[in-house]
């Protein structure tokens, strides 16, 4: 297929969506990412029963508590498709990629740099 | 177990305003089942208040610490070495662990980051539910397994009031009239007649109006 996105994006693998903690979006921007967005299979699809299920409800919570402590929400997002769909992956990266574009750098860098 | 709800962000960004290098400790107890203070919870409250912090661009330092229960003393203790290194010390279990922990390390502050609620079971995972108020003189057998004291929003003894209304109480549709349940119980058992059996009034002393209680156990007092 020959698609590109943006190499900003760096992939994490795990086995199932539903491995990632909330602990572990946190870490990313605590960390200084200017987004993160999960890539889980189609709802109802998870080889797992409900892994992307349980990955929503903790991006969720973080988007939560980003908006309390004054961070755009949007930084942290779910996406759902299927592995086969090679095109839609380009598709969301460029998309988050977009999206972050225009939310700016993450202020954690630009005032915690010290 | 005692469920406890964990306080807003911003409360305890308040309470650490000041400090540079704060401790966060959890309890492997009751609040590690319901959710709210384990390490895990520990590791999300640490680093939200390092982002929310970091943005404002006066890092906080935070150590994370989970000892196996904060309402012992023998556990308390094994933080000896550590509370003395820290501006403040943030505790997540109920609301007796910021308490023991002052009491044993008086010169230290200490924050509770969470709201102790009430003494409940899990309905389903995520949701927990009053069930004991903790009076003291249990009379859950005298209603079938269903505790009008920590149920019913009036504690009535003798309900059900006129405020239950299609079996559910007059405070809100969400809430089940308990009474309704025992009355309906005690019919489905055939047993409506336990309930005109006169009986002593309920010693409410043992309750919180006899003021803050104690137990000793004789038996285990070295």
């Amino acid at each position: 297929m020959r698609l590109t996105y943006p190499s900003s994006i760096k992939v994490i693998q795990v086995p199932c969506t539903g491995r990632v903690d909330i602990v572990h979006l946190l870490k990313a921007i605590e960390d200084g990412a200017d987004g993160v967005y999960v890539a889980g299979c189609l709802e109802g699809e998870c080889h797992f029963i409900s892994g992307n299920l349980k990955a929503k409800k903790r991006v969720q919570y973080v988007k939560k508590v980003l908006e309390e402590v004054g961070m755009a929400p949007g930084r942290v997002e779910m996406f759902n498709l299927s592995a086969g769909e090679g095109n839609r992956f380009a598709e969301i990266a460029n998309e988050m990629f977009n999206r972050i574009k225009e939310l700016g750098p993450s202020p954690l860098r630009i005032k915690g740099a010290a | 177990m005692i469920v406890a709800d964990r306080k807003p962000i911003n409360e305890i960004l308040d309470m650490v305003k000041r400090c540079n290098k704060i401790l966060i400790v959890g309890c492997k107890g009751c609040v590690t089942v319901c959710n709210v203070g384990g390490s895990k919870e520990v590791g999300i409250l640490a680093s939200i208040l390092k982002i929310a912090r970091k943005k404002e661009g006066r890092p906080l330092e935070v150590d994370e610490k989970t000892i196996e229960r904060q309402c012992d003393p023998e556990y308390v203790e094994q933080l000896k070495d550590l509370v003395g290194q820290y501006d403040a010390v943030i505790s997540m279990a109920c609301g007796v662990g910021p308490q023991f922990l002052s009491e044993a390390y008086p010169e230290q502050r200490f924050f509770p980051a969470v709201n102790t609620t009430f003494f409940g079971g899990a309905l389903q995972h995520g949701i927990w539910a009053e069930r004991c108020a903790g009076c003291g003189t249990c009379v859950i057998h005298y209603y079938d397994g269903l505790c009008p004291v920590a149920r019913c929003s009036k504690s009535l003894l003798n309900g059900p009031c006129g405020g239950s209304a299609n079996g559910k109480c007059e405070i809100s549709k969400e809430v089940d009239c308990i009474w309704d349940m025992i009355v309906r119980k005690k019919m489905e058992q055939g047993r409506l007649d336990d309930l005109v059996e006169i009986k002593p009034a309920k010693d409410w002393r043992t309750a919180r109006d006899g003021g803050p209680r104690k137990s000793i156990r004789e038996e285990l007092v070295q």
